[in-house]
């Protein structure tokens, strides 16, 4: 069974080497600034005794006033996962840094997100529509899609 | 670790990807309504009248006994395709054991799943290509009313009749093997009626 990372926990090991990065932890996840993100990333997968080597999904979730975007880490050493989330407040034109030059598995997951979602993943080598046709107006998985 | 550039993927080509969406916007502009069964065309009493029934009924035997259907699987009812091929219901007792590769040499597609507006250039050129006479089999509630997507109406063609004229529906989701069964035999039963000479034209002689 894969044991979930106490979220606090990692936090404090965050805060050490990048202060005020973590927005909010709970008990099996972290919300990370999203400037702050690529460098928490870097920093969860090459740690020592943390090592989420293994991306098992990234996706984002629409909560009217801002998105969320989920990243799901394992380890496949430790046999550990952690979550991981980013936000962002701007609606008409929310971006991320993408992770793909960390886990290469976010390509067409971020894709994905920016088809549905809008989120541009900045970074991203080939940031374009993956499931709808170009051309398509508007990102069907938001809320205020009609 | 190092990631190319976007241009030196092949498949970023970004011009090729906005003449894709130009192909498929102009295709769901162009089809919006549904294509009559193809059995409204033949309604000429003329044609009705006359019957060449000897010759008729030996092309229409040769036809209906050598369906062989034109692989175009989009979906999940493709399972239970696959399952009336098999050993247990076992299509091949009509005459149609042989999936076709090539549109080229099919004469019946069994379009099995839901189709998306991205997908349907590619139905309908897959459909141009088969040789006539041919015929479709709307198999699946996807492809016959867009199922349970139809409300997601932005990506799914409401129905497979909005780009090929299709003879036969079977309903279910997915339908049953034997559903689908039935549905063949009923296309069957509509060959043999079929009139393959233009009596019109012999007419004109």
């Amino acid at each position: 069974m894969t044991i979930s990372l106490s979220g606090k926990e990692v936090t404090a090991q965050i805060e050490e080497k990048f202060p005020d990065s973590v927005v909010e932890s709970a008990q099996d996840n972290l919300v990370v600034k999203s400037d702050a993100l690529l460098d928490v990333a870097r920093f969860l997968k090459d740690t020592e005794g943390l090592d989420l080597d293994f991306l098992n999904f990234v996706t984002a979730v629409d909560f009217y006033d801002h998105f969320e975007v989920v990243y799901m880490l394992s380890s496949l050493e430790h046999n550990h996962s952690l979550m991981v989330k980013a936000r962002c407040y701007d609606h008409e034109n929310p971006a991320l840094p993408s992770v793909v030059s960390l886990w290469q598995g976010a390509d067409f997951q971020e894709r994905e997100i920016y088809d549905l979602f809008g989120i541009k993943f900045e970074g991203h080598p080939n940031m374009k529509r993956i499931f709808l046709w170009e051309g398509f107006e508007g990102h069907p998985l938001r809320k205020d899609f009609i | 670790m190092e990631i190319k550039p976007a241009a030196k993927y092949i498949y970023s080509d970004i011009e090729l990807d906005r003449e894709e969406g130009q192909v498929i916007e102009d295709l769901k502009a162009n089809s919006q309504e549904p294509i009559p069964d193809p059995d409204q065309w033949l309604g000429e009493e003329l044609e009705q009248n006359i019957l060449l029934t000897t010759v008729d009924a030996l092309i229409n035997w040769g036809r209906r006994s050598s369906l062989w259907p034109a692989i175009c699987f989009p979906a999940c009812c493709a399972f239970e395709l696959i399952a009336a091929n098999g050993p247990r219901f076992d299509l091949a007792r009509f005459g149609m054991e042989i999936m076709r590769a090539s549109p080229r040499q099919a004469d019946l597609m069994i379009t099995a799943g839901t189709l998306t507006w991205k997908m349907a250039p590619n139905v309908r050129r897959i459909y141009n290509q088969m040789a006539e006479p041919k015929w479709v089999i709307a198999m699946g509630a996807c492809a016959i009313s867009g199922g349970i997507f139809a409300s997601a109406e932005y990506a799914v063609v409401p129905g497979y009749n909005r780009i090929i004229p299709v003879d036969v529906y079977v309903p279910g989701c997915p339908p049953r093997p034997e559903a689908l069964i039935y549905g063949i035999q009923m296309l069957q039963k509509k060959i043999a009626r079929r009139k393959n000479i233009d009596v019109r034209k012999l007419l004109e002689r």
